[in-house]
């Protein structure tokens, strides 16, 4: 068995690798001033597959029915701007609060430059999921112990008290209000450019890429290990599992922080991707966007709600973007399409996959589950 | 004097007015195999539940190994309500959960089957080692553990081999047959490497030549693996048969213990609960 | 003391709106163990109807006609989106809960273009007279009035009718009840007709004194109005209401001084303050589960 375990983590480092070198022929391929599209909707495909698959793993691998995912991007996204702001443009982004009260940026701090900037966003991206991570500690004391509706519910309020304590206007210096942060590196900021300033290899998408791919790579490695396997315990039937020498508080806490973890990483990414961190981004509705991603995925399976954020942010950005638009085919206007409807389409295709395809695309299979079917059927 | 791996005692639990263990002093002693047997509703899996620390008793302690490990006394609400005796003698209060008593070496089996449906049969048992393992997150999560994982795995499949379930290793744990499932639940208390194994009616639901299986079974582990046994079950025959003493439970008290021969005859019992063979 | 007296009108007045929609949530959760995402939005769509039925009909066609679709609406969303998940994992039926949430509020926000629409003056409610001093709207003196009266008229159904023992019965033990011979679905029905109802009745209420209406309009509300549930104790009507009043006065206050964004974040701490210290609320009971 050990032999095929590792033949399978084999297979898919490869498989990784594979997809990050089309990424990037793809990038320096195609025209990115005709295709924005695919770009943006690649990028964002990236950052909610880690978010869904953070939120999976709180709510599909250990059963914990958590809606406070947007405040804890919310705190990452935050965090990793702060962090990162050039110093020099700090003046600026504060502008209502005359500067801000954090003068420093870890990329220039790194020395800046191509070094400054890996490891000054990596850092700030790491402290942001920190951050989160701790918010979600003290949060865990009291609210894990709830019973799942209401758990829901005490999540969904941190969510919403972490998103008003950032608009308030006394955080100012260090959180510019209720006004975006601005100015940091995006994904952008990783194309590489020569000394006249063009660009020559461009990495944007790469780097999202990169960065969501190893986290989503961590993730699966803890689903497979013996913390993974108590975690699905847990979920399965916690009675049997605190029975079994399972402490449950000390788990259910674990898998909360590890998901905000990556929840605060992926709002740093997002961040990154919007090219701004504003709180009011961040709502109840972000939230409701991911779980309606792990759904259509299936609970309990990542390559699932990897495949379903990539589906449903195209999707959303790019293909259905025709409802919204008025259309006249000949003098004729076709009735319906106009602002909103992509919404409308979107909310009740939504509402089929949770009456009719509630396992979702994957259930809880994943990708190598599958393939390994159809080997066994062939042999067959 | 055989040396107490349990000794329960004056333990009440009151749940409101509704009193579901009245009083009750039972002992196991190391290497016994242990039968509480009573009507349904007498209090028996309320009796386990409060060893195993899933509920708090309204009065009492136990002891595990020689330690106290579970104690109370009537508080709030309950100091007017409580109907029981020695109120006053139990000052502390200690209510581990059931992951710690566990871990301190008791494991048990449930009433009706509580295997973790989406896992394998397999991963059923390997879970339980859980509590054993000694890496933490990190270290589990970016394998640095792989020896200490290897050695589990191995130990897993040996248990499986000793309760025969080693063919079907691979296979959802829902897909066995209900009698193969109750030995799954044995083999993963067994993985917790308890040294007092609690069973929950274990032969419910199986027909004599399984509960014949069963018997001979649980003497063979209780050897193997040097363990205690305290079960709770109602197919007479395994409890006569393989118990060394007994305790009988109605209403929440305990109106006899003895060795089997004894239990047999002893009226209260008949009357209770064991009846009368119809050509008495 | 003329502001306080404000404050307290507009408390009172927005606790007897949140009263009526709390019912609803209190209601539905005792039956089905089920946090009825959907219910605040519920109450929007209503406000809206109002809106776009009175560009047409007279008020006096209106009002009845908004109250009829509500329950229909309510009606309709049980049947079609929870009663198929009702052996599903709880998990789903409160996904299904807050999809329906979701497709409302992207109807609402469709069919409106985004912009905010202006509810009617409804003659007589919106009317300005003056209490204390303080200049208010009849609707602030008509709604406690109003609850007062519904909640009587309930507790009557639930205490001394046929359909009202049913209803306690579900809410006990659901399964029983099945077995017992009560039809659920139409117990269930009967919840939900009863909650769209005072919930477009408070919809009327609450629109009077904040006249602009958003796809959001409800959430918030809503949410309010579920804290006020949990606050009272979940399951339990009376509950409900006191929680209610004392959340609608509670927001006043906040938003009448100079903390006023945290007024929202205020619910939701108080909520969690409940639900951590005691979960079953004022009123509510405590239930040990058998292992």
């Amino acid at each position: 068995m050990k032999k095929t375990v590792n033949k399978s983590a084999w297979a898919g480092l490869l498989c990784a690798a594979a997809l990050l070198a089309l990424v990037v022929i793809l990038e320096n391929v195609l025209d990115p001033n005709k295709n924005i599209m695919v770009f943006a909707a690649l990028k964002k495909g990236a950052v909610y597959a880690l978010v869904a698959v953070s939120m999976n793993l709180l709510n599909g691998f250990t059963g914990l029915f958590s809606l406070g995912q947007a405040g804890f991007m919310l705190l990452g996204a935050y965090t990793y701007a702060i962090l990162t702001i050039p110093v020099s443009q700090r003046e600026a982004v504060y502008y209502i609060y005359n500067g801000s009260a954090v003068n420093f940026s870890l990329p220039e701090l790194f020395g800046g430059g191509a070094f400054g900037l890996v490891l000054g966003v990596v850092l700030a991206l790491v402290l942001g999921g920190c951050v989160a991570a701790a918010v979600a500690w003290l949060i865990g004391l009291p609210v894990l112990r709830l019973k799942s509706d209401y758990l829901a519910i005490a999540t969904l309020g941190f969510g919403e008290i972490i998103r008003a304590v950032f608009q308030w206007d006394k955080l100012g210096p260090v959180t510019n209000g209720a006004n975006a942060l601005k100015n940091f590196p995006t994904f952008s900021s990783f194309n590489i450019t020569n000394g006249s300033g063009e660009t020559v290899l461009r990495l944007s998408t790469f780097t999202a890429f990169l960065l969501a791919g190893i986290c989503i790579a961590v993730v699966v490695l803890l689903i497979n290990s013996t913390y993974g396997r108590a975690f699905k315990a847990i979920r399965d039937d916690e009675v049997a599992a605190e029975a079994m020498g399972i402490n449950l508080s000390k788990h259910k806490r674990l898998a909360f922080v590890i998901s905000s973890f990556f929840a605060g990483v992926g709002g740093g990414m997002f961040a990154m991707f919007a090219n701004q961190a504003q709180a009011k981004t961040f709502t109840t509705a972000m939230t409701y966007e991911i779980l309606l991603i792990v759904v259509i995925g299936g609970i309990g399976s990542v390559s699932g709600s990897c495949i379903a954020a990539f589906l449903y942010v195209a999707a959303s950005e790019w293909w259905l973007r025709f409802l919204d638009a008025e259309t006249f085919i000949g003098g004729f206007k076709v009735p319906l399409l106009r602002n909103g409807f992509r919404m409308v389409v979107f909310s009740v295709v939504i509402m089929i996959v949770v009456l009719f395809f509630r396992r979702g695309i994957m259930g809880d299979k994943e990708l190598p589950d599958l393939l390994k079917k159809r080997r066994k059927e062939g042999a067959k | 004097m055989k040396e107490n791996v349990l000794k329960v005692e004056n333990v009440t639990m009151q749940f409101g007015g509704v009193v579901a263990v009245d009083n009750l002093n039972l002992e196991v002693g190391k290497g016994e195999i242990v039968a509480l047997i009573g009507p349904n509703g007498a209090g028996k899996t309320t009796a386990f539940n409060v060893i195993t620390g899933v509920y708090q008793p309204t009065n009492g302690a136990v002891w595990f190994q020689g330690e106290k490990i579970v104690e109370n006394h009537p508080q709030g609400k309950m100091k007017q309500q409580y109907k029981g005796e020695h109120a006053g003698d139990y000052a502390q209060v200690l209510a581990p959960t059931p992951d710690k008593v566990t871990r301190l070496g008791m494991a048990r089996t449930f009433q009706n089957i509580r295997l973790w449906k989406s896992q394998t049969v397999f991963d059923n048992v390997l879970i339980a080692k859980h509590c054993r393992a000694t890496s933490n997150v990190f270290s589990a999560a970016f394998r640095l553990n792989r020896k200490e994982e290897a050695a589990q795995r191995e130990n897993v499949l040996e248990l499986l081999e000793t309760v025969g379930l080693a063919d079907v290793k691979d296979e959802p744990a829902t897909s066995l047959p209900y009698g193969k499932q109750r030995r799954l639940e044995i083999a993963r208390a067994l993985a917790a490497e308890p040294k007092l194994l609690l069973l929950d009616e274990p032969a419910a639901g199986m027909n004599p030549q399984e509960t014949e299986e069963l018997t001979a079974f649980i003497g063979e582990i209780r050897d193997r693996f040097h363990l205690t046994v305290f079960l709770i079950e109602h197919h007479m025959n395994l409890v006569m048969n393989i118990s060394d003493r007994i305790y009988v439970l109605d209403f929440g008290k305990l109106i006899a213990q003895g060795d089997p021969a004894a239990i047999q005859n002893d009226k209260r019992v008949i009357d209770a609960y064991l009846g009368v063979s119809e050509d008495a | 003391m003329q502001y306080a007296i404000s404050i307290l009108l507009s408390g009172v007045s927005l606790g007897g709106q949140y009263a009526l929609i709390a019912i609803g949530y209190t209601m539905v959760y005792g039956i089905l163990r089920l946090i009825n995402f959907a219910h605040g939005d519920v109450f929007m769509v209503a406000g809206l109807m109002m809106v776009y039925l009175t560009a047409s009909l007279p008020l006096a066609a209106s009002i009845p006609l908004v109250l009829v679709l509500t329950v229909l609406l309510g009606f309709i969303i049980e049947r079609a989106a929870y009663k198929p998940l009702r052996e599903a994992p709880r998990m789903s039926v409160m996904i299904s809960a807050i999809g329906v949430s979701y497709l409302l509020q992207n109807l609402a926000t469709y069919v409106t273009g985004g912009l905010p629409k202006m509810y009617p003056e409804i003659p007589g409610i919106s009317n300005t007279i003056t209490i204390a001093g303080v200049p208010t709207k009849v609707v602030t003196v008509v709604t406690p009035v109003l609850v007062l009266v519904l909640v009587l008229a309930l507790t009557q159904l639930i205490h001394h009718t046929k359909v009202g023992m049913a209803m306690r019965a579900v809410a006990k033990d659901f399964e029983t009840a099945q077995l017992m011979g009560i039809k659920i679905n139409a117990v269930i029905s009967v919840t939900f007709i009863i909650g769209s109802f005072l919930a477009a009745v408070g919809s009327v209420l609450y629109f009077t004194n904040y006249q602009s209406i958003v796809p959001l309009s409800g959430a918030l509300p809503g949410l309010r109005a579920f804290v006020a549930a949990v606050f009272g104790g979940i399951g339990s009507i009376p509950g409900a209401v006191v929680g209610a009043f004392i959340i609608g006065i509670s927001e006043s206050v906040i938003k009448g001084s100079s903390w006023s964004i945290f007024s929202d974040a205020f619910t939701f701490a108080l909520l969690i303050i409940i639900l951590v210290v005691k979960p079953t609320g004022l009123f509510g009971e405590k239930v040990t589960d058998k292992v």
